[in-house]
């Protein structure tokens, strides 16, 4: 329960509220995680929050954290300076476990800040490219603003081989990308259903309807996860704020298959 | 290139029709392209003709004079542009401009109404598919609104 | 096991001193502002003696009981929770240094307990708190220590109240396994005395030094009287079978909304639950931001900020807080821990001020869903939206 302590080597502004924090501990060697995990960042004299790893699972030195801006811990973090403090907790919570895909194509749907969580399992399929067959991100955001890891996206496509598809909600003039909804994109893009691992992360509306189309192509449901999002706060599944039914989704999750996760995303407020 | 009557049965869109259906509607359909900034159709002009798209991108746009061109939804391969053929009062409501080169096959309206009218059974296997376009872009457009990315409230 | 003995009270007293002896602070009940409460005792004149209770949904009074039994009321305010797994603790304190911060960690260093005469119910819950918080890959290192130099003493219940159903649970009236030593008092033509079993080294070890005699058939025989009338006096009954998938398959019963028509969301059933182990972290800061502390402070699945998210909270209606508290108890708890986590004690229909009853939430859920299956005449109306 007690946080190790990091230091802020450098900031990365990602979009206008969204900045990837580069931390190097100060107390020993560097945090071994697994794609999809998340740790508990602390800003002293601020609080806590639950925040995905983004950084390369393989090259854990310095650990990244892509964080949006959007409350009084998230804030002290994106503004943090070089050289500041930072408590680290974890790392917490299952895996995207991408390697379980070996040998078949890698489908990633991705909404908004979701991408940050998934970046890990794709720079994992990345360092490993031939283990896997087609590779295929579908992308959605809110506007163009808002893409995060355009670079990299790139470089993914490019060199990876990585069919990348970005579509936003909203196209302001001068856009010529596409426009619609992501989970639109799952029923036409060329993946093989019936040998595929999914991989979903967004908001939880987003990831219904991703892994309802995804179900529907043929991928099954034991094939599709999606990292879920509840109050985590202890992150070892004691104090029970982050229970979903019998999960603790910090300890269960958050990264969970589509086949146990279905009859709970249907029932509201649970 | 494939003919149109090689192509157009192979389309997600015209998928499963029967063959009879399928050559009724051949009749009805001509290979088009426009080059990338073109426009399909404009806003308000009498909507006589609906685009299955073979290559290229389509945006739907509306046009504001203070906010400028903004898009409302892209189409890619494998699906079609425009339902207002169907509607009365058969007028676009959005423009439809090629953002890259696009091959798409024209479907007369005029011409594929009347064959429904005649043939309800092509009628109804037409307005099945186009119902599910519909309902696709409803779920799109419904989700969309729920600005799901945005700040949350 | 070693023999069953009879003990007097001058024997209990000298049980109550030889604990102090060995160090331990002996937490047992007593009575303060009308009700019987637990707190550090030191004399049997500390026990709650001649004094009974009367429990109802939304209702305690103390009452003179006329036998000048120690034991007769049926349960204390709060269960052992409270002691062993305190409201608030502190976890740790970080402090600005010049390098940056520096992190110390909090161990408590209070004196062992030793908890005397909690019921069978309460010791159910110690047990239960065990599995959840020590049983699991990860230990609350506070709650272990202490209860590692624990000691229990469970005392048999004679007069359950009318809330209580640990029968339907299967925690009493007579405490089951986990106790150290187990007591049965009894007051019939024979005297005033207590039938005492040891049920761990340590207990064998704390009977050894005391002065007992043999139980007789007699004395034997007036404890299982004392446990078929208290059997037979429960206030409330909880049909247990097929609860799990019960609870599941009400997930969407229009009785939630029922139930939140009552519940006032005051928190009071999982603060006297003993077996409600959800807490929350507070983060503590001096004026100058130099000094920064983190508490654990219980929480409640009842409260709005519970289940806050960015954006919002995902439970905001009371029946959907409900649920997740009911469900969780009889459902979920038995899918994550393998036991129920209701162990029929009562408190959170006596603490309820809306005076809401768990057993008839429950009887009313198992009612409907067999309305619900009898009345399935015809196909289910679509339920998807388009």
């Amino acid at each position: 329960m007690v946080p190790r302590l990091f230091g802020v080597v450098r900031t990365y502004p990602d979009t206008l509220d969204t900045v990837t924090l580069a931390l190097e501990p100060l107390d020993g060697p560097p945090l071994a995680f697994r794609a999809g995990q998340f740790t508990m960042l602390h800003a002293f004299g601020v609080g806590e929050v639950p925040i995905s790893i983004s950084g390369d699972p393989t090259r854990p030195d310095p650990l990244l954290h892509t964080v949006r801006d959007v409350g009084a811990v998230t804030h002290a973090l994106v503004t943090a300076a070089p050289g500041t403090a930072v408590g680290v907790r974890g790392p917490f919570g299952s895996g995207w476990e991408v390697a379980d895909g070996t040998g078949g194509d890698v489908v990633v749907v991705a909404g908004g800040i979701g991408l940050a969580p998934l970046r890990p399992a794709i720079l994992e399929v990345v360092s490993r490219r031939s283990d896997y067959g087609r590779v295929v991100l579908l992308y959605g955001a809110r506007s163009p603003a808002d893409i995060l890891f355009a670079d990299d996206m790139a470089t993914w496509a490019q060199r990876h081989g990585i069919v990348v598809e970005v579509t936003v909600d909203y196209g302001p003039p001068g856009w010529s990308g596409r426009v619609g909804l992501v989970t639109t994109l799952v029923a036409r893009a060329g993946f093989d259903p019936l040998h595929s691992l999914a991989l979903v992360c967004g908001p939880e509306v987003m990831m219904r309807y991703a892994a309802t189309a995804l179900s529907a192509r043929g991928v099954p449901d034991t094939r599709i996860r999606l990292s879920m999002e509840r109050n985590m706060r202890c992150g070892i599944g004691l104090c029970g704020h982050c229970q979903l039914r019998e999960l603790f989704l910090c300890v269960d999750g958050p990264v969970l298959s589509y086949d146990r996760l279905a009859p709970l995303l249907d029932v509201r407020e649970l | 290139m494939r003919t149109l009557a090689e192509y157009l049965p192979e389309h997600p869109f015209f998928a499963g029709l029967d063959p009879a259906s399928m050559d009724v509607v051949l009749g009805c359909a001509q290979n088009v392209h426009f080059a990338a900034g073109e426009m399909l159709f404009q806003t308000g002009s009498p909507a006589d003709t609906f685009y299955v798209i073979r290559q290229g991108r389509v945006a739907l746009e509306a046009h504001d004079p203070r906010s400028g061109t903004m898009v409302v939804a892209t189409l890619s391969e494998g699906e079609v542009a425009g339902w207002s053929w169907l509607v009365p009062p058969y007028r676009w409501m959005f423009d439809a401009r090629a953002v890259s080169p696009v091959s798409a096959v024209a479907l007369d309206g005029d011409c594929l109404r009347g064959k429904c009218d005649q043939d309800p059974a092509l009628g109804y296997a037409l307005m099945q598919r186009v119902a599910h376009v519909m309902y696709e872009r409803l779920q799109d457009a419904r989700i969309r609104l729920l600005d799901l990315y945005g700040e949350a409230p | 096991m070693a023999g069953r003995r009879t003990l007097d009270l001058e024997g209990l007293q000298s049980l109550i001193d030889a604990l102090r002896d060995r160090g331990y602070r002996v937490v047992g009940p007593t009575v303060r502002d009308d009700a019987v409460v637990l707190a550090e005792i030191t004399t049997l004149q500390d026990l709650p003696g001649g004094i009974g209770d009367e429990q109802q949904p939304g209702h305690y009074r103390t009452r003179p009981r006329d036998d000048g039994a120690l034991f007769g009321f049926a349960t204390t305010v709060q269960s052992a929770k409270p002691v062993l797994f305190p409201a608030n603790e502190l976890l740790w304190r970080g402090t600005r240094s010049p390098s940056g911060f520096e992190v110390s960690r909090d161990v408590p260093d209070d004196a062992p307990v030793a908890l005397f005469g909690i019921r069978g119910c309460d010791l159910a819950a110690v047990g239960i708190h065990d599995s959840v918080l020590v049983g699991r890959p990860a230990v609350d290192a506070h709650y272990a220590r202490r209860r590692d130099r624990s000691l229990l003493i469970a005392v048999t219940c004679s007069t359950p109240a009318g809330t209580c159903f640990c029968a339907s649970m299967g925690t009493g009236p007579r405490p089951g396994d986990g106790a150290d030593l187990v007591l049965t008092e009894l007051l019939d033509a024979e005297g005033h005395r207590f039938l005492i079993e040891s049920e761990s080294p340590a207990g064998a070890d704390a009977l050894a030094h005391l002065v007992t005699t043999p139980a007789t058939a007699a004395d034997q025989a007036a404890a299982d009287e004392v446990v078929a009338t208290a059997t037979a006096h429960m206030g409330r009954r909880l049909r247990t079978d097929d609860l799990h998938d019960l609870l599941y398959a009400s997930a969407e019963s229009p009785r939630w909304s029922d139930v939140a028509e009552r519940c006032l969301a005051c928190t009071n059933c999982t603060m006297v639950c003993p077996t409600c182990f959800c807490t929350s972290v507070e983060d503590v800061s001096d004026l100058s931001g130099d000094i920064d502390e983190r508490h654990r402070v219980w929480d409640s699945c009842f409260s709005l900020e519970y289940s806050r998210l960015h954006g919002g909270a995902v439970r905001t209606s009371t029946g959907a807080r409900y649920r997740q508290w009911l469900t969780h108890k009889l459902a979920a708890w038995p899918d994550q821990f393998g036991m129920s986590g209701c162990v029929g004690c009562g408190r959170c229909l006596t603490w309820c001020p809306a005076g809401i009853d768990l057993t008839a939430e429950v009887a009313a859920l198992r009612e409907e869903l067999a309305h619900r299956e009898t009345s399935r005449t015809g196909p289910r109306p679509p339920s998807t939206d388009h």
